[in-house]
């Protein structure tokens, strides 16, 4: 028999099995997930979880599908935070400080207090990211906050009410499109097959007979 | 923490003191004939106890797995309800049914030409397998490359079996899909000179994998969601589209829509519909683990069946070679293949390599699976069995470094749980990744059903029997953006007649007379995992 531990779903007590996740503890106890539960990997923030351990008086937080349970664990779920989305045209704003002050001003409101960071599930250096959100050094707020799956919990600790899962998106965004340098290779290839380049080559091997097309495949050059 | 057994940690000594000789001696790939053979007698598609006869429908005669023929062949969650249909709750031009980068890029595209678009997810939009891909996505872009060179590798590793007019689109709009995400403001790898940073994903022969870190599907996520509330399109959440409603001309017009949260339902009226509903990793076929999200539970499939379209290679699924066997809170959770793209190899409990590390997804799977069954070779883990994964080689080949900057997500996977991936090796196993097969669509991305499109990956046909790495984001942005812009115009011409689920009564008809009797009720939408044994 496995080991079991005492944890506490909204404060209620189930026992469940130590090798659990916190999301498989909930399921163990009975619970069929439609909120709080997303890709049950890591990737995609359905899960944020608050918890604290009793006795203790630091509140954690993690994921729930990525987080082991612990004995004494007490557990309340953020299926969903308010966090403040603006909306924008990509293709009218510019990379400049301005579009920040405009959208998300509630940064410059921010105290310094490092809530976000110590509050991350993924260990980012959030209040870092959004210090250079405000600076305009969207490149490097877009590289500081790269691994964000927007789970909303450092949000939910922020005393200035700063969305910043929706402030490194657009750092990200603004990176992408403006700020990372062109992929010539890429534009060359597509105005080539614009141009209809490729077709002949194409529609060649599409009309070669099966047999051939094993051979081609099986002695193609491989790229080392 | 993780605790490793120590029948795992003498494997590991032995895995540590061939890496050195391992480095400079790649073992060699297989032949056609050799792949041929281990597939056969290894890779789960040809277990034939697994599978049976569709008895209705248009694949009846057809075999697909135990669970994917107890939801096609299912009842109706509307059968015993009482459905008005001249209650209409939301009339749309164009109703995309899942919130993934398929549907995103539907309905972005569709929004683009002006249509009306609601998109309706049974949870969030971007909960999807979407989000989850590591690796990177394919496009023939470098000079060394080309789409013809992309259409062999891709055909090859299908087994031939890939639909030609769907190929071609695939590899030739592949650039242009890069570009559009890039132009969107999605971060790839690049050089300082804007050079995409590109891999080798198993059985491509030219590095045609572009990433952004290991969040690849991630970051495309959610710049496409960023963008679909950018635009404002409709996005209805929590949401299920549990069948499709036809007009009395036969053509689909609609669906059913179930709040999942309250139970109400709802009707949906569009001119056009398009079924992005993505995988089927949660029906766990034959018993296996699974790297896909909550919510891939074939609800694509179900609907588009009963509603009279065709399914393409239903039989064949992808099973990843690398899904985490250890430590138990992650079992089957997917390790990208990029780890072995950046040099890790495949190794067993002797620190023998068994095969190249970069054959296509079923050869390096059933390869595994024989290291383990028939020559005894595996690690005995908390949940069965697996073999190492050699990932500190990558940091020894590339510099150190390489692995914090190019596989993150990896790192901390694993670090969450003490295992330092840039010192140690992991323990891996085939986890169920992918559904080669799906609905039957045309390059113009509609069904045989009029004014039912499909996208992602619930369409079947696109990668033959055997998908490549990177051809799955790859083929939700080009067939996600097709059926968007071809529902986006086709809608400008569809008259509406009266709206009917007589299709439906005639399904369920079709099982009584074939003799089914079954308490199932499908779209499953949601797998069960709560205790039973209470």
């Amino acid at each position: 028999m496995e080991k079991m531990v005492n944890v506490y779903l909204f404060g209620k007590r189930y026992q469940v099995p130590e090798s659990l996740t916190i999301m498989k503890a909930m399921e163990y106890a009975g619970y069929q997930l439609v909120r709080g539960c997303g890709c049950r990997n890591g990737f995609c923030g359905a899960c944020a979880t608050i918890y604290r351990i009793k006795g203790q008086q630091e509140l954690k937080t993690c994921l729930a599908c990525q987080q082991q349970v612990e004995e004494g664990m007490y557990v309340a779920t953020l299926p969903f935070f308010p966090l403040v989305k603006q909306v924008y045209d990509v293709n009218v704003i510019k990379p400049t400080q301005q579009i920040m002050m405009q959208l998300y001003p509630e940064i410059y409101s921010c105290i310094g207090c490092n809530a976000c960071t110590k509050s991350c599930t993924q260990e980012l250096n959030v209040m870092q990211y959004i210090a250079y959100a405000q600076r305009g050094e969207y490149e490097k707020a877009a590289e500081e906050s790269f691994d964000c799956v927007m789970c909303g919990v450092c949000s939910s600790r922020c005393p200035a009410g700063i969305s910043h899962p929706q402030v490194a998106l657009l750092t990200r965004r603004l990176t992408g499109k403006y700020l990372a340098p062109k992929s010539e290779h890429l534009i060359n290839r597509v105005a080539e097959i614009d141009a209809g380049d490729c077709k002949a080559a194409l529609e060649a091997i599409m009309n070669t007979p099966l047999e051939e097309q094993k051979n081609l495949y099986n002695h193609r050059e491989i790229e080392k | 923490m993780y605790h490793y057994t120590q029948e795992q940690l003498e494997s590991m000594k032995k895995v540590e003191a061939t890496r050195a000789s391992r480095r400079e001696n790649l073992h060699a790939r297989m032949t056609a004939e050799e792949k041929d053979a281990v597939l056969a007698e290894f890779h789960p598609d040809y277990i034939t106890s697994a599978y049976e006869e569709l008895k209705v429908g248009k694949n009846k005669g057809g075999k697909v797995l135990h669970e994917l023929a107890d939801l096609l062949q299912g009842h109706s969650r509307v059968a015993d309800m009482d459905i008005d249909l001249t209650k209409i709750d939301y009339d749309v031009d164009v109703l995309v049914i899942g919130g993934g980068g398929a549907g995103s890029s539907a309905a972005i595209e569709a929004n683009e030409r002006g249509a009306n678009v609601m998109i309706v997810t049974k949870l969030r939009l971007g909960d999807a397998n979407t989000a989850m891909a590591e690796g990177g996505i394919q496009a023939a872009d470098k000079p060394n490359d080309s789409p013809a060179t992309h259409y062999l590798d891709a055909l090859g590793g299908g087994h031939f079996k890939n639909k030609p007019e769907l190929l071609y689109k695939l590899v030739n709009e592949a650039p242009e899909a890069i570009l559009w995400l890039n132009n969107l403001g999605v971060m790839f790898d690049k050089e300082a000179d804007g050079t995409m940073v590109t891999t080798h994903g198993g059985g491509t022969s030219r590095k045609r994998m572009h990433a952004c870190r290991d969040y690849s599907g991630s970051e495309i996520m959610r710049t496409l969601r960023d963008e679909v509330f950018n635009r404002g399109i409709t996005v209805v959440d929590f949401t299920a589209a549990i069948e499709l409603i036809k007009d009395t001309d036969g053509k689909v017009a609609g669906a059913v829509l179930l709040n999942m949260e309250t139970q109400e339902i709802m009707i949906a009226r569009a001119k056009t519909v398009v079924i992005a509903t993505g995988g089927a990793g949660r029906l766990h076929y034959q018993g296996f683990p699974t790297s896909n999200h909550y919510g891939a539970t074939a609800d694509g499939l179900v609907l588009g069946y009963r509603a009279g379209a065709k399914l393409l290679y239903p039989e064949t699924l992808q099973y990843h070679p690398t899904g985490a066997a250890e430590p138990t809170q992650i079992y089957g959770a997917l390790v990208t293949e990029k780890v072995r793209s950046l040099g890790a190899q495949l190794v067993n409990k002797d620190g023998e390599a068994f095969v190249y590390s970069l054959e296509t997804r079923d050869v390096t799977a059933s390869s595994i699976i024989r290291e383990c069954r028939e020559r005894g070779n595996g690690i005995k883990t908390t949940d069965g069995e697996g073999v190492w994964l050699d990932t500190p080689l990558i940091d020894i080949i590339n510099g150190e470094g390489t692995i914090e900057k190019r596989i993150p997500a990896m790192l901390r996977m694993f670090g969450k749980y003490g295992i330092d991936i840039r010192k140690e090796p992991i323990l891996i196993y085939p986890t169920l990744h992918y559904q080669n097969g799906g609905l039957d669509i045309g390059a113009n991305g509609m069904t045989c059903v009029e004014n039912l499109y499909v996208a992602g990956e619930a369409v079947g046909g696109i990668h033959g029997t055997n998908r490549l790495m990177g051809n799955s984001l790859l083929d939700i942005i080009v067939f996600g953006r097709n059926a968007g812009q071809q529902a986006g115009e086709k809608y400008k011409s569809v008259e509406l007649k009266e709206l009917t689920l007589d299709h439906v009564k005639a399904f369920e008809k079709e099982l009584e007379e074939a003799g089914i009797s079954t308490e199932v009720r499908s779209p499953k939408l949601l797998p069960d995992y709560r205790r039973k044994a209470n």
